[in-house]
């Protein structure tokens, strides 16, 4: 499938010859992925800002782990080393953002080897992982260390009335409600990039408008949690409202940046939307009648898991054909 | 809004290269290569042997078969050869070649051969038709089907509407936005000429909303005639593909394996209209080709009318040559066109132009491994998957690839533009359906 350069005699020229499209978009692996870095940089500001500066080292450990993991697989498999290409930069990002602030650095460095181990090389490296790498890592972490993983600490310019508590956990188990100002801009318990829903926001709307991530997916996420969540709301007050359900925890950051991986998520349209929403059912399912207060990681886990299920589905109606 | 179909993608347009320079006509080549097969369907049979003299516009080689055309000497002048010469689809085909004849001082130049003229507002249908047929029109949007075969469809088809093709979707090439600026009042003569070979009432000119000029040229110029109407739509590629376009204007669906005829339509492009004009009005036979002659790698783009059988390099040379960064010499458009490896290949009647890309433009891109980001999937107009498809075809699955419709595919390859992996999609597809087509072939003889 490669070009071969022809040398033409009559002419005495070098042309190039391979077959059309003889133009390419401006799109290549490596732009998107360092776009995606670019739109978790105001996560990372806000980790800073309201857990302090040692929150970087967390990062730092979780991006330096996963690159020097992947490079270290790619040279004993006499692979070519592509850690240039960002996709495990991202990995060790979105891990070091889902972890709870003073996490222990080694438990980190440990959660990034296993995310790109276990969560993406073994699966084949990229393009081919079913799982998100860093939903995997968080996972392990998770039953590895179960108390270190939910460990909270207060924030900076957390008022009186914030609890360490992440706000899901004080709504389920002590019946505290967090006020939505709050989690808007992240002065809350929680997980280092997720607790400010508008630096997610503000990444979430760079990369829908460039159009590195598709917006199916996010959208069809909010109208799952509305319908769900709203639907159990409607019938009993005393759960949380839709919009709870949505400022609360990683939902958002769930929604922007875990859920629209393009490798785990599916490729056609009506996939995306059955994707999307199924996240959202089986979250508000675990959220509200499970024994976790929060479920984002292990709804799009296992909705990854149907990927490969949803796209076979969900083929395209060809162009003009009548389906029978 | 703009009228559209779903999917497709947005390549630089890059129009501005040329879309202001009109028409030039090129001077007579020192020798022309007629290739004998300018069309889809059976190769034309030779007429005249070895040394004859031709005049410009005798028959040289008459159809054979229904989907065949003829071909006219595009010049006076002696015929040198017949054999397989190249051609720009990239094939060796049977050609004449002839160069201009060293007549003795007492001998007259045989003139040139053209039909008797016709009047546009009362030929029939008949008439109409024996002129196409006559005259050797191809279609000039890219396929070259031969426009006789689409002027007679069969018994008892209904049919709605004729639409012209001014999308001119390609980037780089303005060949159709000039015709459309230069000369509007021949493409609505041709239209009507095709309306009324077809006893259609209505007649549409799709153009892509980059060419608001050429919008307002055909605007004016539909003016006064019942049934005709300018139709701007969004510029989008593959916004020229049949299907699209119909997809565009009316809404219609064309199913897999089927025709525009299928939905009540019939699409010519708008060199096809002008060459209708030409050949219903002036009795001109099909022997010149208009083409852009265009891209960074050519010092002077110029949209030009040559003699058919120009070889590509003198058609170059007119246009300043190429630069010292030339890298890639397209016939036809840098989305569809057939890059070049012999400048000795001649223009032919469909070629509608000659990209001429840089090294820098040109340069290849390392392939990567598939992020399943569905960007492909977006874009293919007829709702394939060419990530699946590119895969199935690798691996050499090839029943579930026919499953998964890899013949739909029409190669227009806007997959393989937006792929961010760089991914040769479109290249694997072809390469995919090739193999069906070839299995279902078997499969039929086995049955037979």
């Amino acid at each position: 499938m490669s070009s071969v350069t022809v040398t033409e005699a009559p002419n005495e020229r070098e042309l190039l010859l391979s077959t059309s499209p003889h133009l390419q978009s401006r799109w290549t692996t490596k732009q998107i992925m360092w776009f995606v870095v670019l739109a978790l940089l105001p996560s990372v500001i806000s980790a800073v800002l309201f857990f302090g500066f040692a929150q970087l080292l967390v990062i730092a450990i979780a991006v330096g782990f996963a690159v020097g993991t992947e490079a270290l697989i790619q040279y004993l498999m006499k692979k070519p080393i592509a850690v240039s290409d960002g996709s495990a930069v991202i990995t060790g990002l979105l891990l070091g953002l889902i972890l709870p602030p003073h996490f222990s650095l080694v438990f980190t460095a440990l959660g990034a080897i296993f995310a790109i181990g276990v969560g993406k090389m073994l699966f084949g490296g990229l393009g081919y992982n079913i799982f998100n790498p860093a939903l995997v890592g968080r996972a392990f972490l998770q039953a590895a260390f179960p108390v270190a993983i939910t460990t909270w600490t207060i924030p900076n310019f957390a008022v009186d009335t914030v609890s360490k508590a992440t706000p899901l956990a004080a709504l389920k188990f002590d019946g505290v409600v967090t006020g939505l100002s709050s989690m808007m801009y992240g002065n809350v318990g929680g997980s280092l990039g997720e607790t400010s829903a508008i630096a997610v926001l503000i990444g979430g709307v760079f990369l829908i408008v460039t159009g590195v991530a598709n917006w199916r997916i996010p959208a069809a996420m909010l109208v799952g949690v509305i319908v769900f969540g709203g639907g159990l709301w409607l019938i009993d007050s005393s759960y949380p409202t839709p919009l709870f359900h949505i400022f609360a925890g990683s939902f958002l950051f769930g929604a922007v940046f875990m859920a629209t991986d393009y490798v785990s998520s599916p490729i056609t349209n009506l996939g995306m939307w059955i994707y999307g929403i199924c996240i959202s059912l089986v979250l508000v399912l675990i959220r509200v009648f499970g024994g976790l207060p929060e479920g984002v990681m292990y709804s799009i886990l296992f909705m990854n898991a149907f990927v490969p299920l949803i796209n076979r589905y969900t083929r395209p109606r060809i162009f003009g054909e009548v389906k029978s | 809004m703009f009228k559209t179909f779903p999917g497709g993608v947005h390549p630089p347009e890059e129009k501005e290269l040329s879309e202001h320079c009109a028409f030039e006509v090129m001077p007579l080549p020192a020798s022309v290569i007629l290739p004998l097969s300018q069309h889809l369907g059976k190769q034309a049979k030779p007429l005249v042997d070895k040394r004859a003299t031709v005049a410009r516009g005798q028959v040289v080689a008459e159809a054979d078969g229904f989907i065949s055309a003829p071909v006219h000497a595009p010049i006076m002048g002696t015929v040198k050869s017949i054999g397989r010469e190249n051609n720009s689809n990239g094939y060796m085909k049977e050609a004449l070649v002839i160069i201009p004849a060293k007549l003795k001082e007492d001998e007259e130049a045989p003139a040139d051969v053209t039909m008797p003229p016709l009047d546009a507002e009362t030929a029939t249908p008949d008439e109409i038709r024996a002129r196409v047929k006559e005259a050797g029109i191809v279609g000039q949007g890219g396929a070259a089907f031969p426009t006789f075969v689409k002027l007679n469809p069969p018994e008892g088809r209904e049919l709605e509407s004729v639409i012209i093709n001014g999308c001119e979707c390609e980037p780089y090439l303005t060949r159709d936005d000039r015709f459309m600026l230069e000369r509007p009042d021949a493409i609505v003569s041709g239209l009507r000429l095709i309306m009324r070979a077809l006893g259609v009432q209505k007649g549409i000119i799709g153009i892509e909303n980059n060419k608001p000029d050429a919008i307002a040229s055909m605007q004016k110029a539909v003016q006064g005639f019942d049934g005709l109407e300018v139709c701007a739509l969004q510029t989008k590629y593959p916004q020229g593909a049949e299907k699209m376009l119909i997809k565009a204007v009316n809404g219609r669906e064309v199913p897999p394996g089927k025709l525009p005829l299928d939905v009540g339509v019939v699409i010519q492009n708008i060199g096809t209209a002008v060459a209708v004009h030409d050949a219903v009005t002036k009795g001109e036979p099909s022997v010149t080709a208009a083409l852009t002659v265009t891209g960074r790698g050519i010092r002077t783009p110029k949209n030009l009318i040559v003699p058919v059988g120009t070889p590509i390099k003198d058609v170059i040379e007119f246009c300043g040559g190429l630069t010292e960064d030339a890298g890639k010499v397209i016939v036809g458009g840098p989305m569809m066109g057939v890059a070049q490896y012999n400048l000795e290949a001649p223009v032919m009647k469909a070629t509608s132009g000659i990209v001429v890309l840089t090294k820098e433009e040109v340069r290849a891109r390392e392939e990567t491994n598939c992020l399943r980001c569905g960007k492909c999937v977006d874009a293919c107009p007829l709702h394939l998957l060419p990530t699946r498809l590119a895969r199935l075809a690798e691996l050499n699955r090839l029943e579930e690839a026919e499953e998964y419709g890899i013949t739909v595919c029409m190669e227009c390859g806007s997959c393989a533009f937006t792929c961010p992996a760089n991914i040769p999609l479109v290249q694997w597809l072809r390469l995919g359906k090739q193999r069906v087509i070839t299995m279902q072939r078997s499969r039929k003889a086995d049955a037979a």
